[in-house]
């Protein structure tokens, strides 16, 4: 406990360019885009491939990949080959960790819709591409949504291996705390990440609730 | 009109699911596929809408060959009705209902209200309009499926076995709503079932069906009950051919008299001049009767009525349960055997 407010009571800690507000800052900005990158290569991608039931494989070697995958191992192995101090060294290791449960999961949402509810909407008359944008996904939005969040936590928690190569985030306080024996530093830091974590949990439990319909969760009240 | 022409449907595997079928279905009518589980019918429904192609012939749509049109077009101007009502969870039911009218363009405003309107038309409470299908029962959820299929006012109607999963007294009162919808409607309906006595009941015509896919047999219910023309069609109707058969003959024919009771027995009324039983002469208590309306019932109903009660006679009664005579058991005996003597459409 007194670690704890050894590194928080700190005014150090809270302004400049290590301060907690910016170190916070990088991670997000960090984190945010390996997923938006992963977002933007494994949604389409899911979608695709669960809608036309074509390619599955690639998705099935993509998970057992992801299950083999040494998230730090390949950091390591990028930058020793890259150089340290560029961001994609950094970046595409996260990127990699995070498209498996997107694509995973979007994938299986979309596949795994109810095949009366496909043959109603092609027999009312829906186009492939209305089939898949107005009720396909609305339908799995909940899986794809379980996928994001997966994916978020877990490149916020790697995202502190940033540090190591020089960008920043709160790896920082983790990686030097342990380096200068600086345990309040250390802890403080994992419980930054924790809490980060925590927020992008809470944020997801807000997105779903505001994007997935009542119909699909069932949240609906009987009026 | 939708026609049939040696239409053969042979899936992938092998499988000859729909072998050289040539048949007409007329227009303004509800004709029915019947037969066993995997005969065929759902693959040849399928076929109309090109929800699947077939392999040989070919299906006129008006005399047009649907294969001319594009499928989501064509599906468009068709309705559509499965059996697990495969309503969109997402949306609420009146915009479920409406989702053929969006589709083609309509204004919001007059989709919805459209919709509105058409979940009257199928006996649901517009209540329901604002809840999501989850919050509706299994009949409940299959009317809004007819609803939907009607929204967009298609003259042709598909159903696939729409009644299966609810439970009988549900059943029941969908397939009176359907037929009451279609005396309005005058939709050209094709409605597959393997359910004999459903078909029956909806059927203008009925195409029983043997497994591969051919027709064993398409005729008008009543006839289809005199003359079935072969050992599987007859197998097929099962039992009592000859009492269903009389639900086909109406009871307008019947010899009725006015006196208000047969020898031994007098019909009770109330102050509505309604029938409320069977006074035995010189006692006091009532006996059980039995009705029919002699404009709309059938001799079946009216035969019915007379076996309920004691003086073995049936009560005639008017479109408001008015007595309007009694039927003696010798009246019924002759319309009994003229109905036998005369196999036909009834
Ligand atoms: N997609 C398919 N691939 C192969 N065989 C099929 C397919 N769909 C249906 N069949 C076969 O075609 C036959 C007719 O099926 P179907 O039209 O569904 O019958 P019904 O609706 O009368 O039960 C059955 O033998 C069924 O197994
Ligand atoms: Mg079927």
């Amino acid at each position: 406990m007194n670690w704890l407010v050894d590194f928080f009571g700190n005014r150090a800690n809270w302004s400049g360019s290590g301060g907690i507000p910016i170190r916070l800052l990088e991670h997000v900005e960090f984190s945010l885009a390996a997923l938006l990158l992963a977002m933007v290569i494994a949604i389409p991608l899911g979608l695709l491939i669960g809608h036309t039931r074509r390619g599955a494989v690639l998705v099935v070697v993509t998970a057992n990949a992801a299950r083999a995958l040494p998230t730090l191992g390949l950091v390591v192995l990028i930058v020793l080959l890259a150089g340290v101090g560029t961001t994609w060294p950094v970046l595409l290791p996260l990127v990699a960790l995070a498209i498996p449960p997107i694509l995973v999961n979007t994938y299986e949402g979309i596949r795994g819709v109810d095949e009366d509810l496909r043959d109603a909407a092609y027999g009312m008359g829906l186009r492939g591409r209305q089939v898949l944008l107005r009720v396909l996904v609305p339908v799995a939005l909940p899986l794809i949504l379980l996928g994001l969040r997966i994916a978020a936590i877990q490149v916020v928690a790697t995202a502190t291996v940033a540090a190591y190569v020089g960008l920043g985030g709160l790896g920082r306080y983790i990686i030097d705390g342990l380096a200068t024996k600086d345990f309040p530093s250390t802890i403080g830091g994992a419980v930054l990440v924790a809490a980060l974590a925590l927020v992008v949990q809470l944020a997801f439990s807000l997105l779903q609730r505001v994007l997935v319909s009542p119909g699909v969760s069932r949240r609906a009240r009987v009026r | 009109m939708i026609t049939f022409e040696g239409v053969t449907k042979r899936y992938g595997d092998g499988t000859v699911a729909v072998d050289n079928l040539s048949l007409q279905v007329p227009t303004g009518a509800i004709t029915v596929f019947v037969g066993p589980s995997g005969c065929g019918k759902t693959t040849s429904l399928r076929m109309i809408n090109r929800m699947i192609d077939a392999t040989e012939g070919r299906i006129l749509l008006d005399d047009q060959d649907i294969r001319e049109i594009d499928p989501p077009t064509l599906r468009r101007g068709i309705g559509y009705v499965i059996q697990q009502a495969g309503l969109f969870p997402h949306r609420k039911i009146v915009d479920n209902v409406a989702t053929v009218p969006y589709l083609l363009g309509w204004d919001k405003k007059k989709a919805r209200a459209r919709a509105m309107e058409l979940l009257e038309r199928v006996g649901l409470d517009t209540k329901l309009a604002g809840r999501y299908p989850f919050q509706l029962s299994g009949g409940q959820q299959q009317r809004v499926g007819v609803a939907r299929a009607l929204a967009a006012d298609p003259p042709v109607l598909l159903m696939d076995e729409p009644f299966s999963a609810v439970d009988p007294v549900v059943r029941a009162s969908l397939q009176d709503e359907l037929l009451r919808l279609q005396a309005e409607l005058h939709k050209t309906i094709v409605f597959v079932t393997h359910d004999i006595d459903e078909a029956i009941k909806l059927g203008d015509t009925v195409a029983v069906m043997r497994v591969g896919g051919h027709l064993a047999q398409i005729a008008a219910p009543a006839t289809l009950l005199a003359e079935p023309a072969d050992a599987f069609v007859e197998g097929f109707l099962g039992k009592d051919r000859g009492i269903r058969r009389l639900s086909f003959v109406p009871a307008s024919g019947l010899a009725v008299s006015t006196e208000r009771g047969v020898p031994g027995w007098s019909v009770a009324l109330d102050e509505n001049e309604r029938p409320i039983g069977w006074r035995r002469d010189g006692a006091d208590g009532l006996q059980p009767f039995g009705t029919f309306d002699l404009k709309k019932d059938s001799l079946r109903t009216a035969l019915d009525a007379a076996l309920l009660a004691p003086p073995g006679s049936a009560i005639a009664v008017d479109g408001d349960g008015r007595f309007a005579g009694v039927v003696t058991r010798e009246a019924l005996d002759e319309a009994l055997r003229r109905a036998g003597q005369v196999p036909g459409d009834g």
